[in-house]
């Protein structure tokens, strides 16, 4: 098999003493939450850390809480396996629960954790190989290399975010508190992640301690819709996660919709909601303004040929995908996943 | 002679069978499940060194220099080899050696294999790879099968100037053209034709275990290498020709094996390269594959673009078929020879052709090398021709299942192209998946988007042809019995998983009435145990099966004797089974079977056997008649339940059910085991698998994260019938049961798209991307006219 390359692993006891190791080691260290993409990525020498600083031991990145104001507190490390079972996560945060209950497989969900999904690095078809195969081609831009071969003469890396969660998260206004030798700094996740793919985060060198999901109204309604090619296991070739907040007779007050696995940053669809808002349940309108926010979101995605699948079949299934999570919010029966 | 004996399908005794036809344990499934199995990887000699190997950056390249002076520098480093060391070829046919261990001055794909190094652990092996220097002329790299055929410069494999003088032979493999009757002729005079384009991509074995090796060198200059084959015998033989030992010096070990499916039947440089690492340093020397080189090792099956013609008369009765096949082979020969000839000489059941040609081509490209998978050479052309017949049967205006029994061709019938059939049980095959799919209610009744399909084909069961021509027998076994009551086989078999070395057991028991966990088998041991050929065309249960039928019948006569001589009874009242021997005539008269061997000891001293098979002379009066001749064929038959998501062009496979005349279910379990397993494999090379290099000639994503085989949730509902034809001169009437059953799956799948919605499939694999092309085709739309589609429906209240 391939082998792991040689690292120093630090286990510290408080995030204060993460927090410090962190900027003593800078650059040259990695963090280990459940380690399913790092290990694998480390094999393929896409990381090669001096240093590992494994979380696990850290108390303040563990437990799920619920806040008086609603807010659900959520510690990075919290296992997918549990954020998918939790009901309290169920109960306020459908879509969340169940883009959690469809990373990877079971196996993986069990060691995988919140923290690590979002921070998830991005993902390329030319890049996620061993470095046999990346020296084959000569290497990419994301790692090595100076050419991108997704788009021809490309001047920035388009490798693809790929966290489920992500988008779930965006239409909750999720936000997260992060810990560095500054202190403490929170910010809505939409701001974390950027658009350049060599490295999709904007805070760098500080530890993601906990996700914060404001409370949601009682109307509240949500789903995720993933498409793959297996019942499990792979990442997503589109992720769609859907909102929708209906006021007591059934109106749709908010919405949001957010996608992933287009571009290097997880995508907000704006304009795709708008004629959501102000239909109601059971109307005709609400469901040909559903069709209307699946043409919308068709007009504002464009896929690229970084992540294995098609690019044009994973365009063509953007407004498939729009419209059944849309559906499944709103008759709770997501996620949305063909088994 | 007793190696060509036919022991017939019942047995000589008037009890019936004890063990036969009962479900049994497999010999080795406690210690699997339990972690105690030894496979390769888990062995570890004393001072063992690790071995790792350089591959090839490029996909066609001549090498101008190797250096190794700094790799060989790196403290723990012990040796590197290169081509140079092993120069001589090999080749798993004899007429075709076309590889070398290490590449010798050129490398054709990316990831072939260039240097070796053997270090104090892997971490210092792949560091000192890391070291190596490769100086590389590149070359025009050929991707495309159609391109290489068009292209006879530069030669992926380069004939010398005399050779291309003589037959000039560009970048073609083999090329094979065989015609039996006038199809000209037959297909002007029929009433109907059907004339299609097909495509099957490549697809690979991916067994859980990867390959490893491991050598010892001895001081009495033996060498002994435990690998991961599932070809024992031709592994001796190879590395005696490379390595230059007699063969009698040479030692191969088949350990505990996971999973195989003609992925390791062919020698791999991994074996040479251990061997000949552990000669240079007087150290045992082990390599174990990453997943990775186990997708360039490949072998895999073929890619194949096929264009048929099928002809009928206006009741359906099948008058021609016209086949021109271009063979994908990738850039070594390996079993190419053989799939040349496999994909036309295999078709000519369950149906009478009158009148059959085929022309197959195969070509070498800079690509990882294809070779022999599950249904070798066969698996394509019968997804083209199955796929056709739906054709034909929809333009007869006739039910395809219809069209299939109208055609069958019987049994103890001689085909078109010469092979013998003998038992056939083919429209019990279709009668058991009629039933079971309540076809005839069902079919094109489901509504929208639902449907069946149906798809029938035969395989052999061993080929009378050893891949190196010799008058021995192809399957020997010994037999050791003694006083302790205990019976060891000894058999070259592989058990490469289906189970060869627990119908070992089986047979033994039955035939000398033991209970079976007093039988144990050593196996593919070249030391120990008598040659057979190998796990490969469905031929152990078959051959070795035959070969312990007629050493256990030596064996049971002495039994009989010696207990018949104390008893002082006449010889036909003794019966033996399941651990006790009985006198028909007073049946309270019993004894222990531990004393009938003891008895047996003492009147004929120590005890033991030899059995042998050997197929009768089979196949066609012409130049490749003999290739695919088979003593025996199986014959399948599947429906194949679908779902259709029409806008998301996702096909569900909800159920298949798969009958499948086996002969004689020596094992039911088993036999189940290998029909659900095969069907698997089929759905997923219909559905996800996808084997091939991009624009670069690297392969798309040799991990088991992008080469996608098919998880517990996307596995559908797998039902396995049994049929029984008892087969004349299979073990107790068995045929083969491992390979047979995949074959049907791809083309049912497509045939029930089309009683699904209407489309045809007729290119692999059937991703939801192409459903869609081809239901937007079938509407004749644009591409653009998407969103109109997607959206009928839409307009009910949510």
């Amino acid at each position: 098999m391939l082998r792991l390359p040689a690292f120093e692993l630090r286990e510290p006891r408080s995030l204060a003493e993460a927090v410090a190791l962190l900027s003593e080691h800078g650059e040259s260290a990695q963090l280990l939450a459940g380690g399913t993409d790092l290990v694998p990525n480390m094999k393929h020498e896409l990381f090669t850390p001096k240093v590992v600083i494994a979380l696990a031991g850290v108390p303040e990145l563990h437990g799920v809480r619920v806040e008086p104001d609603g807010t659900l507190v959520l510690g990075a490390l919290t296992t997918l396996d549990a954020l998918a079972a939790d009901a309290r996560v169920r109960a306020r945060a459908p879509a969340l629960a169940q883009a959690a209950s469809l990373v990877a497989g079971p196996q993986l969900r069990r060691m995988g954790t919140l923290g690590g999904n979002v921070m998830l690095d991005t993902r390329c078809q030319w890049y996620n190989q061993t470095y046999f195969w990346r020296s084959a081609l000569g290497f990419c831009l994301k790692k090595d290399g100076t050419v991108c071969h997704v788009v021809a003469g490309g001047a920035n890396c388009v490798a693809a975010a790929s966290n489920d969660t992500a988008p779930a998260l965006m239409s909750l206004d999720a936000r997260l508190v992060l810990h560095g030798p500054a202190g403490r700094q929170e910010l809505p996740i939409e701001e974390l992640y950027t658009a350049d793919g060599i490295h999709n985060k904007r805070v760098r060198g500080a530890i993601l301690a906990e996700v914060r999901v404001p409370p949601v109204p009682e109307g509240h309604r949500g789903a995720y819709g993933k498409l793959r090619e297996r019942g499990s296991i792979d990442f997503p070739l589109l992720g769609i996660a859907a909102r929708l907040d209906l006021s007591p007779a059934g109106e749709v007050r908010a919405a949001a919709l957010c996608a992933v696995a287009l571009q290097a940053r997880p995508l907000r669809l704006r304009k795709a909601v708008q004629p959501l808002l102000g239909q109601r349940t059971g109307t005709p309108g609400l469901a040909a303004a559903i069709d209307a926010a699946a043409e919308l979101a068709h007009k504002q995605c464009h896929p690229l040929d970084n992540v294995p699948g098609e690019a044009e079949y994973r365009r063509e299934m953007v407004p498939v995908y729009v419209r059944r999570t849309l559906r499944a919010a709103l008759d709770g029966s997501g996620p949305v996943h063909h088994v | 002679m007793s190696a060509r004996d036919v022991h017939g399908p019942a047995p000589p005794w008037s009890e019936g069978f004890r063990v036969v036809g009962r479900a049994q344990r497999k010999i080795d499934g406690l210690a699997k499940a339990t972690g105690a199995a030894l496979y390769t990887d888990d062995l570890v000699l004393p001072g063992m060194l690790h071995a790792k190997i350089l591959r090839s950056t490029q996909a066609h390249a001549r090498i101008r220099a190797i250096d190794a002076a700094a790799a060989l520098a790196l403290p723990g480093v012990h040796a590197v080899v290169t081509g140079r060391d092993m120069p001589v070829k090999y080749g798993v046919i004899p007429w075709t050696p076309d590889e070398n261990a290490l590449a010798l001055d050129k490398v054709r794909f990316v990831g072939d294999e260039v240097a070796a190094v053997a270090a104090v652990d892997e971490d210092t092996a792949n560091a000192a790879l890391k070291l190596i220097r490769v100086d590389y002329e590149p070359l025009r790299a050929f991707l495309d099968p159609e391109e290489a055929l068009a292209t006879p410069e530069p030669q992926i494999h380069e004939q010398t100037p005399e050779q291309k003088a003589k037959e000039p032979r560009g970048n073609v493999s083999k090329h094979v053209r065989l015609e039996f009757g006038e199809v000209d002729a037959a297909l002007a005079g029929s009433d109907v034709a059907v004339e299609g384009d097909y495509e099957f991509h490549g697809t690979t074995h991916t067994p859980i275990e990867p390959h490893c090796a491991l050598a010892q060198y001895g001081a009495d200059g033996v060498l002994t290498v435990w690998s991961s084959t599932q070809i024992t015998h031709y592994v001796q033989k190879a590395l005696a020709r490379v390595l230059g030992l007699p063969e009698a010096r040479v030692r191969v070990i088949q350990p505990c094996l996971g999973g195989a499916f003609g992925g390791k039947s062919d020698p791999f440089a991994l074996e040479f390269v251990v061997a000949k690492l552990a000669m240079l340093t007087g150290r045992p020397v082990k390599c174990l594959w990453t997943r990775e080189e186990v997708f360039y090792a490949h072998r895999g099956r073929h890619p194949m673009k096929l264009r048929y013609r099928t002809a009928a008369k206006r009741d359906g009765t099948l008058t021609a078929v016209d086949a021109r096949i271009l063979i994908d082979g990738g850039s070594y020969s390996s079993f190419g020879l053989v799939t040349t000839y496999y994909s036309g000489q295999l078709l000519t059941g369950p149906y009478h052709f009158p009148t059959y040609r085929f022309d197959s081509t195969r070509v070498f490209t800079n690509k990882p090398p294809c070779g022999p998978k599950r249904g070798h050479g066969s698996v394509q052309p019968r997804f083209a021709f199955e796929v056709q017949l739906d054709e034909l049967a929809e333009k007869l205006g006739l039910d395809p299942l219809e069209l299939r029994r109208r055609n069958f061709q019987g049994e103890h019938v001689k085909t078109v192209n010469g092979q013998r059939v003998t038992s056939n049980g083919f429209l019990q095959c279709l009668e058991a998946v009629e039933r079971a799919s309540r076809w005839k209610e069902r079919r094109g009744r489901l509504g929208r988007g639902r449907g069946l399909g149906l798809a029938g084909s035969m395989y052999i069961s061993g080929t009378n042809y050893p891949v190196y021509p010799n008058p021995m027998p192809q399957a020997g076994v010994q037999l050791k019995l003694d006083r302790s009551g205990l019976v060891t086989v000894f058999t070259g078999g592989n058990d490469i998983g289906q189970g060869s070395n627990t119908i070992a057991r089986t047979i033994v028991a039955e035939e000398l009435g033991l209970d079976p966990a007093d039988v144990r088998v050593v196996a593919a041991d070249t030391d120990l145990c008598p040659v057979d050929l190998g796990a490969y065309s469905s031929r152990v249960t078959f051959m070795v099966g035959n070969a312990l039928i007629d050493a256990c019948r030596k064996a049971r006569a002495k039994l009989v004797t010696a207990l018949a001589e104390n008893w002082k009874v006449a010889p036909e009242r003794i019966a033996f089974a399941l651990g006790r021997a009985t006198d028909r005539a007073d049946p309270a008269r019993s004894l222990d079977m531990r004393a009938v061997l003891q008895l047996a000891e003492a009147r004929f001293d120590t005890l033991g056997e030899t059995g042998a098979y050997n197929t009768p002379q089979l196949g066609g009066d012409y130049r490749g008649g003999t290739i695919g001749a088979s003593p025996a064929y199986s014959f399948t038959a599947h429906v194949v339940e679908v779902t259709v998501d029409e806008e998301t062009g996702r096909i569900t496979v909800e159920n298949c059910w798969i009958a499948h005349d086996c002969g004689r279910a020596l094992n039911p379990m088993l036999v189940a085991g290998q029909i659900e397993g095969s069907a698997y494999m089929g759905i997923a090379e219909a559905l996800l698998e996808d084997h091939g290099v991009n624009r670069f000639g690297l392969h798309r994503g040799p991990s088991l994260l992008d080469y996608r085989i098919p998880t517990s949730l996307d596995t559908p509902e797998l039902h396995a019938l049994i049929v029984e034809s008892l087969d004349p001169e299979g073990p107790y009437g068995a045929k083969e049961a491992g390979e047979g059953p995949l074959h049907p799956s791809i083309p049912a799948i497509s045939n029930a798209v089309h009683d699904a919605v209407g489309v045809r499939l007729r290119r692999l694999p059937f991703t939801p991307a192409r459903v869609l092309a081809e239901l937007r085709a079938a509407r004749a739309e644009p591409r653009g006219a998407r969103a109109a589609v997607l959206s009928a429906g839409g307009g009910e209240a949510c």
